[in-house]
């Protein structure tokens, strides 16, 4: 079941205590207060097909209510007195995501602060799978903040914290953040998937999920929390052992945490994302040994190691200087020939590469060493780069029909002696064994 | 039967390759040629003050080049469905004819007049001369779908063949016949409209830099097509978003509003490719031809085509409501100094480079605002000469990467990408003289200047400049991610689920809808 939002201003889900309904309840209200009677003349009277509706069971009335969006289920709840009791069924409040906005900055898709408090009196303890949207206001997250701490009958198992437009958690007051988060971990006891990137999180509140959540955690998702140590996530990554997917970023990597997700009792990990970022020009990033890599890949044959580079040019002096199992590699800003080139000769896990700029040298070498060595991959993009044709074709050629996405822009395709831009596209399209095109943009 | 026939403008603004008006003059004794000033089109919030002055002067050109052929402009104000009725019955008109529009309120407003006309007996004639193509041929080539990639339109337009050639203008031999009744109180009752009819602040104008009308975009024609060799080897890529005159031909809203014949541009350049080696489309002369016939078919056939909500092809996305950061971009105050310089020269001008609008597009959508494209292109539809509904709607799906092309990752950089063809930012120095002191290594990124050279070059940042609505390394690197979870949900979405909106099913023409197409006058 998905989670339901609230379109547009007005929610009026208050139920029958409701003081300032709008219009359209009104109406329906009369309505209904006119087919009632009707109703019981009728049931009385003989069957008639008015009727019917009364004799729907609640298991089906809460089947259609599930179909229906947040708003439209609150107006059918102002209809008659077994609609707003199927309105208030538990199972309708299993999942829900608060919206929270500032006038200032979104005006439009905000969950009600009347529907908020209905939540947290009436249905707390019927949330299991819950999430905030918040806004670049801090106003939004500490109003997120807020509602966490509020929540002491919830047994949630998901718990999700996003941040759409700026990190606004990380100006909470610290303190506030962690207390209200301790409030979960505590009261739910069984969460078994968090996502918190981009919050004040830090290691003695991880210290308190883990005490907690040891036995159900199975997802967690941290980029971007400037305030956990190495430390604190080793003691996760030690005592929770059903956990299959972590993303973290990489200054919180380290050999130990890696043996830790590999040792006997960790089940298999499925997922592990890390992103590399640099700050400023410059960072010193530590390495990883091979020895740590090598461990994860015996536990977990299959796992996907997602890597995002968002480092400037020269930092990457620590990376790809020996073999490093990474399945999914993405260089969100430039990289290097050199690099490249490092790529192909140990990553022979490689999936799925992604190069956003790379600057005006040709990567023939580079891609037809890829395309040798990394027998796996299936999927490339490039942007900003240079490739003569032959080279390309080559890539293509020794790659195969395995490449089932090939996005190319049309101006990284440079025309040489053997192939035009034309001829390009039907070479490529024969050894993949489909219609190719490059990439192109339009001309406005 | 000799006919009493309105032509009515309204994009088509010119004589040359003009088959409708053409058919207006067969068997015409009396000739109305009209243009209506309709509210729901030309007001001040659709229209900005270039578009409107351009306008204006194309309308003027018209009624010029009629006089010639002893004719007059009309120009009516109100909406069709009410003028029309009252011309029908004052002048006993027993024809209209028109040029083909494929845009939703064109076709809804024309099939409204053509009711009332049948209504007063006139007989309603329409040619398709704002197109190459015929854009429902074109889709019924494509099995009754507009084809979503540049090439698949490539190969339906090589089976179609060449465009149709171009008509020449009426002459004086063609209107001997034809009267224009002209009363005395004709510029009264009929007047050309003026700057400030629409209310914009007239005083806000810059000089002009593209005037409108059908001679100007003639004249434009024979210059370029002079410069044979440019012509030849013209790749739009190539040219530069940033040099400091266009460095392409701007023939573009002269093409939008009709002043100039697409067919006429193509068949020009025909002649100027004969025989001698040119660039290929798509980024050639003929491409930009064809890419505006691949999103004018797209237009057609594709549901919802300006709005992301009930469009097929478009991903949806949790854009963001920010009307903070919608008007720091609008208003060319984001603190990045490429970024505000093409939309200070968008408002001052009406016109920037394609790769200019690209960099703008990718900053307000995808690449760090997070904002709808549907806010973009009202903006774009105010301010750019050529805005045109399908290209604009088109286009900013295309580079917020929500239909047609989903390389997210192809993130334009608003301080790199403007370096590359200008590395002194000339162009910034243009049109933000404020920025004009601050040396080459900072015009780019000026929060990174040391104070002293901020005070030196009398622009400090955050007082006199802003500070950078964003830092592109960490939004951007955010919204990859945003772009990412939006196109897997469309894969999920696709799987089905209770609360899954209906999905517009595109389903086959019948025999019918294609017997009923043919059927149409040509």
């Amino acid at each position: 079941m998905k989670m339901k939002r609230i379109k547009g201003g007005e929610e009026d889900g208050n139920g029958s205590s409701s003081e300032s309904s709008p219009e359209a309840c009104k109406k329906v209200r009369t309505q209904t207060s006119e087919e009632s009677e009707e109703e019981e003349e009728e049931e009385e009277a003989s069957e008639t097909p008015e009727s019917d509706w009364v004799r729907l069971p609640q298991e089906l009335l809460l089947h259609v209510f599930q179909y229906l969006p947040l708003l439209d289920r609150a107006y059918a709840s102002q209809v008659c007195r077994r609609w707003n009791q199927a309105f208030h069924m538990p199972e309708l409040w299993r999942y829900f995501e608060f919206e929270l906005n500032q006038p200032a900055s979104s005006y439009l898709k905000a969950t009600h602060p009347d529907l908020i408090k209905q939540i947290i009196t009436r249905h707390s303890n019927h949330l299991q799978y819950v999430s905030f949207k918040v806004d670049s206001s801090t106003e939004s997250a500490e109003a997120a903040c807020n509602i966490l701490s509020q929540l002491v009958n919830c047994s949630l198992k998901t718990l999700g914290l996003i941040s759409t437009a700026r990190p606004s958690f990380m100006e909470v007051p610290k303190s506030h953040f962690i207390s209200a988060l301790t409030v979960v971990f505590v009261n739910s006891k069984s969460l078994s998937s968090l996502k918190i990137d981009d919050t004040p999180v830090d290691d003695p509140s991880l210290k308190v999920l883990v005490a907690n959540n040891r036995d159900t955690l199975k997802l967690l998702k941290m980029s971007s929390c400037p305030h956990v140590s190495p430390a604190g996530i080793l003691c996760v990554a030690d005592q929770c052992y059903g956990l299959r997917e972590l993303a973290l970023n990489y200054h919180l990597l380290s050999d130990e945490l890696l043996l830790a997700l590999s040792s006997e009792k960790h089940v298999h990990l499925e997922h592990l994302r890390i992103d590399v970022v640099s700050e400023n020009p410059g960072q010193h990033f530590h390495t990883i040994k091979k020895t740590s890599w090598d461990a994860m890949v015996r536990h977990s044959p299959k796992f996907n190691l997602v890597m995002y580079f968002f480092l400037y040019e020269d930092e990457f002096g620590p990376f790809f200087n020996e073999e490093v199992p990474v399945t999914h590699l993405y260089f969100g800003r430039s990289v290097s020939k050199e690099v490249l080139g490092r790529v192909g000769l140990h990553c022979p896990r490689l999936v799925e590469l992604v190069v956003c700029a790379n600057g005006l040298r040709p990567l023939d070498e580079e891609l037809i060493r890829i395309a040798k060595r990394c027998t796996q991959l299936s999927a490339i993009g490039l942007g900003e780069c240079e490739v003569s044709c032959s080279a390309f074709v080559e890539f293509v050629k020794l790659c195969g029909r395995r490449l089932s996405q090939l996005s190319i822009m049309e101006e990284v395709l440079i025309p040489d002696h053997k192939y035009s831009l034309d001829e390009i596209h039907w070479e490529v399209s024969k050894h993949l064994g489909r219609v190719w095109f490059p990439d192109m943009m339009p001309t406005w | 039967m000799v006919h009493t026939c309105v032509h009515w403008f309204r994009k088509g603004l010119r004589l040359h390759d003009n088959p409708a008006l053409m058919a207006a003059l067969r068997d015409c004794q009396e000739l109305y040629p009209v243009f209506i000033l309709d509210p729901h089109l030309h007001n001040d919030t659709c229209v900005g003050i270039n578009r409107w002055r351009f306008l204006v002067g194309a309308l003027r050109d018209l009624d010029c080049s009629l006089r010639k052929l002893n004719s007059r402009l009309f120009v009516v104000r109100g909406k069709p469905e009410e003028v029309f009725p009252e011309l029908f019955d004052k002048w006993k008109v027993t024809k209209l004819t028109y040029e083909y529009d494929t845009e939703p309120y064109s076709l809804s407003r024309d099939q409204t007049v053509t009711t009332l006309a049948k209504e007063h007996r006139v007989e309603v004639l329409y040619k398709i001369s704002h197109t190459l193509y015929d854009i429902d041929r074109m889709i019924e080539e494509n099995n009754g779908k507009a084809p979503l990639t540049y090439n698949r339109m490539r190969a339906i337009v090589k089976t179609l063949g060449p465009p149709k050639k171009p008509i020449p203008a009426p002459t004086m031999e063609d209107m001997k016949d034809v009267k224009t009744p002209c009363s005395e109180n004709h510029e009264q009752k009929y007047e050309m409209p003026t700057l400030g009819e629409l209310g914009h602040d007239t005083a806000a104008l810059g000089e002009e830099q593209f005037p409108g009308g059908e001679q100007e975009s003639l004249r434009r024609l024979d210059e370029h097509m002079k410069r044979t060799g440019w012509v030849c080897g013209f790749e739009k890529p190539q040219t530069s978003p940033n040099s400091l005159s266009p460095s392409t031909t701007v023939l573009s809203p002269y093409v939008t509003f009709g002043c100039l014949s697409a067919r006429t541009f193509w068949w020009r350049l025909a002649e100027v490719y004969q025989g001698k080696k040119h660039s290929d489309p798509p980024v050639s002369l003929h491409g930009q031809l064809l890419w505006r016939e691949f999103f004018y078919t797209a237009s057609v056939g594709i549901p919802n085509f300006n709005k992301m909500e009930g469009n097929p092809v478009c991903t949806q996305v949790d854009w963001d409501t920010n009307p903070e950061y919608l008007a720091a971009w609008r208003e060319a105050r984001t603190g990045f100094p490429f970024i505000d310089a093409i939309m200070t020269q968008l408002r001052q001008e009406g016109w920037i480079h394609h790769l200019a609008r690209h960099a703008v597009a990718c900053f307000l959508t995808r690449g760090d605002l997070w904002i709808s494209w549907e806010e973009g292109q009202k903006v774009f539809e105010e301010l750019l000469l050529d805005g045109d509904w399908a290209l604009n709607a088109g286009n900013w799906q295309w580079l917020s990467a929500s239909a047609f092309f989903h390389q997210f990752f192809r993130v334009y950089s608003p301080v790199a990408f403007g370096k590359k063809t200008d590395k002194n930012g000339d162009y910034i120095k243009k049109y933000l003289p404020l920025l004009k002191k601050l040396p080459a290594e900072y015009i780019y990124e000026p929060w990174k200047a040391p104070r002293s050279v901020q005070q030196a070059a009398g622009c400090i940042v955050g007082k006199d400049y802003p500070h950078p609505i964003a830092q592109h390394e960490v939004i951007s690197k955010k919204n990859i991610q945003r772009m990412k979870l939006a196109y897997a949900k469309k894969s999920t979405d696709a799987a089905g689920s209770p609360s899954k909106k209906k999905s517009v099913k595109r389903s086959a023409p019948s025999v019918v809808d294609m017997l009923r197409k043919k059927d149409r006058g040509k």
